[in-house]
């Protein structure tokens, strides 16, 4: 176990977490890591932690540089506790550190542990801290993803400790962007924005106009690789989805009880492959709702078909429903559409939720128990007419 | 015309503005809000916001 330097004496202390693969719901197919970062200056800085599990690796990398009992301020940029886990069992060794963050990091902190031994530095935008050679600037980032997110700013190395902004859940032994392969890298900080960031793109908006007048040279996340050789690709990347920019792109994703769907789903597909769509579609029961939500967030269109089950929808398509609303894609086209019985239930269900979503819904496609060939070509020239 | 803050995540209720993307007519006073509005940033109920008197302060001078 190595501890790597970014600059220096400003070193990555963190944990590579190789098994995980659910985090609270998004598949994470590749793993993930959690960085804190040690400043060595006057004053010794852990900047975040990692996970309670994987506290002995960051200890191991600490004591490599310096004695934990030695760190004069702990920066908690957010109180999420694959960042803050490893706070309570570190603050034993270092029992006169300052935690620094800010009035919701405070409060958050307080309702996770015990903190009454704690010392707090409370931090808002604009504040710094001196630590000797370095100052340390805030700048809170509230909804990035939660109410307590800052990101902290050492102007004299130009780097960034970005907290979950920017990251991507890769568990590797490269450390920086350029030690890892660019697409995988950009897919997967792309499903990472879908699947954490994508509801708060106008405060990422807020966020973006405060980091470009910043002159950076490292963006130093909390998950996966820091950013060095293409800060400028991500920054781009951040700006275009959190506007909600979309492409000529549509994703259709359903389940399917006796096919009946699905081949409504083909016959769709048919109409966005007509007119030159970038189509993704996604059987539901093979594929995870995370994996959906990485291309549909530059998709203009959103396709979501179900079979009527018990009057009602096929769980996989409630569930995606549920994920996707909460993740909140604005501006989007959408299309409901499904098989049925007796009662075309399903369809209905579909296109209210949709609807309350703030979705605009250009069609809505039932079909009675097995589709003709003839009502299945129908359907791709009803779908032409309307996209 | 108020402002009120809310208390979570910092977003800032302006009546003179209301919430557009949530029906709010502009001139929409916060106690005329409906019960069920929730913050358009984080979510929580209108018990969580403040009123910012610093603005009221300056309505005064008005």
């Amino acid at each position: 176990m190595k501890s790597v330097e970014l600059k220096k004496d400003i070193y990555w202390v963190g944990a590579v977490d190789w098994d995980i693969r659910n985090f609270h719901g998004y598949l994470t197919q590749r793993g993930s890591s959690y960085n804190s970062y040690l400043i060595m200056d006057e004053k010794i800085v852990l900047v975040d932690s990692v996970k309670h599990y994987l506290y002995e690796e960051m200890l191991e990398r600490i004591k490599q540089i310096v004695d934990p009992s030695k760190i004069d301020y702990i920066i908690c940029n957010h109180v999420e506790m694959d960042h803050s886990g490893s706070i309570p069992k570190i603050i034993k060794l270092c029992p006169n550190v300052i935690i620094v963050t800010s009035p919701q990091g405070e409060k958050g902190l307080k309702m996770h542990y015990d903190t009454t031994n704690w010392n707090f530095h409370i931090v808002k935008s604009g504040d710094t801290i001196n630590i000797g050679t370095r100052n340390i600037a805030f700048l809170q980032t509230p909804m990035v993803h939660w109410p307590d997110n800052m990101v902290s700013y050492i102007s004299e190395e130009k780097i960034i400790f970005s907290n979950d902004a920017f990251g991507q859940h890769i568990a590797s032994t490269g450390r920086f962007d350029d030690e890892v392969p660019y697409s995988m890298l950009v897919e997967e900080a792309r499903k990472y924005y879908a699947n954490i960031v994508l509801p708060y793109g106008s405060q990422v908006q807020k966020v973006m106009e405060e980091v470009k007048k910043l002159d950076i040279e490292i963006i130093a996340t909390s998950h996966g690789i820091i950013w060095r050789n293409y800060i400028a690709d991500i920054v781009r990347l951040y700006d275009k989805w959190s506007r909600n920019e979309t492409e000529k792109k549509a994703v259709i994703v359903y389940d399917t009880m006796w096919e009946s769907t699905k081949k409504m789903a083909n016959a769709i597909k048919d109409a966005f492959e007509d007119k030159d769509y970038n189509i993704h579609m996604y059987n539901l029961q093979g594929t995870h709702i995370s994996d959906v939500m990485t291309e549909l967030i530059t998709a203009e269109y959103i396709c979501i078909g179900s079979p009527t089950l018990n009057s009602s929808i096929l769980p996989t398509v409630a569930a995606f429903l549920a994920y996707m609303k909460g993740l909140a894609p604005k501006n989007r086209k959408a299309i409901a559409f499904g098989s049925y019985g007796w009662a075309p239930l399903s369809i209905k269900e579909i296109e209210e939720t949709l609807t309350k979503a703030g979705m605009d819904v250009v069609a809505s496609e039932k079909i009675n128990f097995v589709p003709t060939e003839v009502q299945l070509k129908e359907l791709t020239d009803r779908i032409k007419k309307v996209i | 015309m108020a402002r009120y803050i809310c208390t979570v995540c910092g977003y800032e209720y302006n009546e003179e503005d209301g919430d557009a993307d949530n029906d709010i007519l502009e001139g929409t006073l916060f106690e005329d809000l409906p019960a069920e509005w929730t913050c358009p940033m984080c979510g929580v109920g209108k018990e969580d916001f403040e009123k910012d008197f610093d603005e009221e302060e300056d309505d005064d001078e008005e």
